[in-house]
């Protein structure tokens, strides 16, 4: 039984990034990632062993401490844990009706920063990112090109783009190319 | 002086400011800013070009994205030649590269101006009518020489080695031409903090303030004022100055397309894109798009040197050439006056001004008579002569009467301007014509948006603006712009006319001479004419008749002459002639700029496994499936595919076999309704499936036809891990979440993409357990403990693993689920136990083959939507007492059930060496006449190396009762000899799942 060391852990592109001037585009480190489904009678109880606000409305998500709520659509949302919690095992005691599947792995992040970083998703995504429409906290689901992408805003000029893994390649690409246009 | 036919002191451009250029090889000087066409005129070259049909001789007409002549191709180098570029919109950079087409061997001698003389053949509608006998020679002989001979420019042969890119955009209020009335309506709008986007064609903003020199604001020339403003606008943080960009296209929802043509101006473009492709969702469109000058339709009035009059203006006024030296003028209304006064002012001769008006007056009239000008009224020109070049015109009263010949070197014209309502048309907005100045002009609105100045019929500069102000304000507004608005702008003096005419002259009918009416595709009145004679009644009609209005300039100049010429021929008025309708694009994009990103690996992603790169340093080949590359199989030296796959499949069943087996779909489904939802969505039963236990599932559409398969797990009472195959992946998703959403929304159980959260590995072959086991913890793999069809959470190598015990080759198998970043180190220690047992990896192709040894069916491969669960010998799978799933209904349909239905069989050739071509028909009797009748064909064929032939399966009418008959497939190479049998090819009893 077991005798061989603990299988390594390869991330996705790991540490790649490009820069353009002021403009970057680099992947961000591995997270704890769980999609949480839940009719709103349920909300309540995840809330509290998740112990973070599950928003209710388009575009909002929350932040406590290292762990992030994404709002997705209407019993959807995204968890986050980026300080090494594990959002599966906090959900694992509630009884209210929910499901939680792990998605650690199937998703990447790519965050886009600096001046035009806006600019540089809509090389590829329709969203209005104004800082009126879109403002620091903002998440969506939507599009890059021909992919689907979360984004969500953590400053005014930083993005963390969430894909799937095997469309990193091309998400990573676009990005590059687009903030290369940007950048001028 | 960079050509003699430069003036020093007119002109906006800085004579500094040189750059040298090549025009069919010749080098030529012009001045940073020039368009090549005003470069050329400078250095007094007025042909530019030759007609599409007739060849004939062409310059200039206009000074704009009008332009219907003077196309030429354009080369940076052999990749990059771009042709029918015109010459009045590409700028003149240090070594442009111009060339002039469709003549040969030469511009000045064209072979195929003999069209010219042969005209009476081409006239209208003439491919409709000469060439229609015999019928064969038309795609060989006819089209092909058409073609050839009325061509325009060359497309490039070699890929466009160019970027482009693309960028999104929204706004409160996008102005779209940056003329006066645009740049007031900008103003306004900005000044009330919403966000502004200005667009313009032209390098430099002003619209026609760029030639109109009696336009005064604020007491100095408005052109001024137009810079002044745009820089306001360009110091504010919400505009967007977009110059160099066309709106080509509107679309629903205050969507607007708009291409910036980044470096085509440039010498060195470094690693610029060529173009930018702006995609503007806008609150409000404020549309400024101004008007473009008619010619005037008479006798050869396509003569080098003919042009508009406001096209002479620019050039003289804006770029500091004039046109000619002797210059005559005709004109129906006063814009040309305003043209024949700039020039005689900078000491050209006006030869002639000729007025089709009876007794036209007021200031311009007066001053052009003061100035000297020689004005002809009530009288029209009837031809020209020259051959490269206009050398004379002639005159003649509108009663008819002696003619008088006038020599010229350029001929201006202005049979009145056309409001650009291009884009409002395409905006699906209401067209009304306005009776009392012969326009069309914007009426309903369809979406939110609005027409100012000359494009609204709003001749005068002081209205113009006025408006514009008004609009810009009231559109920021609409949209919620809160600020005040303090510009004020005041007009002290402006140009501004009205009139005009469209259609023919008086002596336009009855005339042998060719009067253009569209002089890109080389149409003329009579051709109108002929088109109404010939019972073409509507403008549609005529327009696709005579091809009017149909070149790459869309009849911006000839549309409205067309329908008038129509409508006097016809007798009605111009509204129940009715007008052609406007679509995208305004003027040509280029594909590169609708492509932009999607080129080479963004044209689609390119998906890879977390094991692709173990798989690459393998040496293996991969195919595309769908999206992904998969590994096909891992070739040894020496090796070719058929060595690799018999290989790999004997090794699988001899020892065992690694195969990456990630990109199989996989959705969670959790929720306490999870197993009701899986009666729902499969055929088979699953509220009695334990935890712990896997069951292979089939899938249908409504219509009872098998959509998809694979082996679901249950994990918990709540939770399935589902497997969908790989190209059915998406789909299989949404069809779920469509029957959960919209046909069983009371059911609480949710869907989950868990496809690349797991890397799978399959393990395969007698060794497999061997091979897995010494790296497992926290699972027994015990046969009792883990029987076939089981699964399994605990660990390998340390790591969260979903264990599967299923079989895709009817040897003990395994599938082994491990979180994706950990994939290829999981796979690197099962290969390093493989080594020890004498595994292989095998590929997509050795998985096929011993899939099919075995008879299982690859759904898409051997099902193509219309075989139901029994064709394929899956009857085993419907729950046969449930009382209800996707597909039910369907499946008792008649036909569905009715005997001689193709199914699913094995086939072996008599001789086993010959294996049968995937798709091939089948037939009972191979003497039968041709054509024969098929009775099924062949869904999967391969070489088996493990069973020493040629193993087959294939959809057969009636094809289970035909087992150990003998049917036949017909080949070009001779009839093969098949004889029907089970599907099972390889361990008929079962016996190796536990071996």
């Amino acid at each position: 039984m077991a005798s061989t060391a603990q299988a390594e852990r390869r991330p996705k592109l790991a540490g790649r990034e490009t820069r353009h001037g002021a403009l970057r585009v680099a992947m961000l480190p591995p997270a704890e990632r769980m999609s949480l489904r839940a009719p709103a009678a349920s909300v309540a109880a995840l809330a509290s062993a998740l112990k973070i606000r599950l928003p209710n409305a388009p575009r909002q998500s929350a932040k406590s401490g290292q762990r992030t709520s994404l709002w997705l659509g209407p019993d959807e949302w995204l968890i986050l844990d980026e300080g090494g919690g594990d959002p599966l095992a906090d959900c694992r005691s509630v009884t209210a009706v929910h499901s939680a599947a792990g998605i650690s792995h199937r998703n990447v992040a790519i965050e886009v920063s600096g001046p035009g970083a806006a600019a540089c998703l809509n090389s590829g995504c329709p969203r209005d990112l104004s800082l009126a429409a879109f403002p620091v906290g903002a998440c969506s689901r939507t599009l890059l090109g021909k992919v689907e992408i979360i984004i969500y805003r953590t400053a005014e000029d930083n993005f963390r783009v969430e894909c799937w893994r095997s469309f990193s390649d091309y998400v990573f690409e676009f990005l590059s190319v687009a903030a290369k246009d940007v950048a001028g | 002086m960079s050509g003699p036919f430069r003036i020093s002191g007119a002109g906006r451009l800085d004579p500094e400011r040189k750059a040298k250029f090549t025009f069919d090889q010749k080098p030529f000087t012009g001045i940073e800013g020039d368009t090549l066409a005003s470069a050329l005129l400078a250095n007094g070259v007025h042909l530019m070009g030759r007609s599409f049909k007739y060849h004939r001789p062409r310059g200039v007409l206009s000074a704009g994205a009008e332009e219907p002549n003077a196309l030429v191709t354009v080369a940076r180098d052999d990749a990059r030649k771009t042709p029918n570029v015109r010459a009045t919109v590409q700028e003149v950079y240090e070594g442009l590269d111009a060339t002039s087409q469709n003549r040969w061997p030469s511009l000045a001698f064209d072979v195929g101006q003999v069209n010219d003389m042969a005209s009476p053949m081409f006239s209208a509608g003439f491919y409709y009518k000469t060439f229609m006998w015999p019928k064969a020679a038309w795609k060989h002989l006819y089209e092909p020489n058409i073609r050839a001979a009325a061509g325009l420019g060359v497309a490039p042969d070699k890929p466009d080695p160019d970027h482009y890119s693309s960028r999104f955009s929204h706004c409160e209020v996008l102005v779209i031409g940056g003329g006066a009335a645009g740049i007031a309506a900008a103003l306004a709008a900005a000044q009330t903090g919403v966000r502004v986007v200005l667009c313009d064609e032209q390098p430099t903003f002003g619209g026609s303030l760029r030639f109109e020199m009696g336009a005064e604001i604020s007491g100095e020339d408005a052109y001024f004022w137009a810079q002044e403003t745009v820089e306001k606008l360009r110091a504010m943080d919400n505009v967007t100055l977009l110059n160099r960009t066309t709106a080509f296209g509107y679309y629903a929802q205050n969507f607007v397309g708009l291409v910036e043509r980044v470096t085509d101006h440039m010498a060195a473009p470094g690693d610029l894109p060529r173009e930018r492709l702006w995609q503007v969702r806008a609150r409000r469109v404020v549309l400024a798009t101004g008007a473009i000058e008619r010619h005037m339709v008479f006798g050869d009035n396509d003569r080098p040197g003919v042009m508009l009059a406001s096209a002479a203006r620019t050039y003289l006024n804006y770029y500091g050439v004039a046109v000619g030296r002797n210059v005559g003028v005709f004109t129906s209304n006063d814009s040309a006056y305003a043209a024949a006064i700039d020039l005689k002012k900078v000491g050209v001769n006006i030869a002639a001004l000729v007025d089709l008006r009876d007794n036209p007056s007021g200031p311009l009239v007066e001053q052009a008579r003061a100035l000297g000008i020689e004005v002809n009224h009530g009288r029209a020109v009837v031809s020209t002569a020259g051959r490269l070049r206009i050398s004379s015109m002639t005159i003649q009263a509108k009663s008819g009467g002696g003619e008088r010949m006038i020599p010229v070197d350029a001929l201006l014209m202005s049979g009145g301007w056309t409001p650009s309502v291009h884009l409002f048309s395409q905006s699906r907005g209401k067209l009304s014509f306005d009776a009392a100045t012969h326009r069309f002009l914007p009426g309903a609105t369809a979406q939110a948006c609005v027409s100012v100045g000359a494009c609204a019929g709003s001749d005068d500069l002081g209205t113009a603006v006025a408006e514009a102000l008004k609009a810009g304000e009231k559109a920021a507004r609409d949209a919620g712009g809160k600020g005040e608005v303090s510009a004020r702008i005041r007009v002290s003096a402006s140009e501004g006319w009205s009139g005009g005419m469209l259609g023919t002259g008086p002596a336009g009918e009855g005339s042998t001479r060719k009067a253009f009416v569209d002089f890109q595709n080389d149409v003329t009145a009579k051709d109108i004419r002929l088109a109404v004679r010939e019972g073409m009644h509507s403008i549609e009609h005529v327009k696709r008749f005579t091809t009017n209005g149909m070149a790459t300039d869309q009849g911006k100049t000839s549309n409205m002459h067309g329908l008038a010429i129509a409508a006097e021929a016809l007798g009605k008025p111009i509204p129940e002639v009715g007008l052609t309708t406007f679509r995208p694009p305004y003027t040509p994009v280029t594909f590169g700029a609708i492509v932009n990103h999607a080129r080479h690996a963004l044209f689609d992603p390119t998906r890879r496994t977390p094991i692709h790169p173990w798989a690459e340093a393998q040496g293996a080949v991969f195919e595309d499936v769908g999206q992904w590359k998969r590994a096909w199989y891992y070739p040894k030296a020496g090796e070719d595919m058929h060595a690799a796959v018999n290989r790999e499949c004997v090794t699988v069943r001899k020892s065992a076999g690694l195969f990456d087996a990630s990109t199989l779909g996989k959705i969670e489904v959790v929720g306490p309704d999870a197993a009701k939802f899986m009666e729902l969505l499969y055929t088979n039963p699953w509220e009695k499936l334990e935890p712990g236990r896997c069951r292979y599932g089939i899938m249908l559409r409504e219509d009872g036809f098998i959509y998809d398969d694979g082996v679901v797990g249950r994990l918990a009472p709540d939770r399935f891990h589902v497997t969908t195959t790989t190209g059915g992946a998406a789909r299989v998703m949404n069809h779920m979440e469509d029957y959960l959403q919209t046909e069983f929304p009371q059911l609480n159980v949710w869907l989950t993409s868990i496809s690349e959260q797991w890397a799978v590995i399959a393990v395969q072959g007698p060794k497999s357990r061997d091979i897995i086991a010494p790296l497992v913890e926290g699972i027994d793999m015990s046969d009792a403990a883990l029987p076939h069809m089981s699964v399994r959470e605990g660990k390998i190598c340390g790591v969260p693993t979903r264990l599967f015990r299923m079989s895709f080759t009817g040897d003990r198998g395994f599938e082994v689920n491990v979180p994706s970043d950990y994939g290829q180190a999981v796979w690197e220690a099962l290969w390093a136990e493989g080594q020890k047992h004498g595994a292989c990896a095998y590929g997509t192709e050795s998985m096929h083959v011993l899939r099919a040894e075995k008879g299982y069916i690859i759904v898409g491969q051997d099902t193509d939507g219309t075989v139901t669960p029994d064709d394929a010998g899956l009857d085993w799978a419907v729950g046969k007492k449930k009382a209800d799933f996707v597909g039910i209904r369907g499946m008792k349909r008649p036909d569905l059930v009715d005997k001689g239905r193709r199914q699913l069989v094995g086939l072996r050739t008599k001789d086993p060496k010959v294996v049968l071509e995937e798709g091939a028909q089948i037939v009972a009797d191979p003497k039968q006449p041709i054509p024969m009748k098929m009775i099924g064909h062949v869904t999967s064929s391969y070489w088996s190396e493990n069973c020493g032939r040629s193993i087959a399966l294939a959809l057969v009418a009636g094809g289970r009762d035909r087992i150990g008959q003998t049917l036949y497939v017909p080949m070009p190479s001779g009839t093969i000899e098949v004889e029907v049998t089970g599907m099972v090819f390889f361990d008929e009893t079962g016996g190796r799942l536990n071996g």
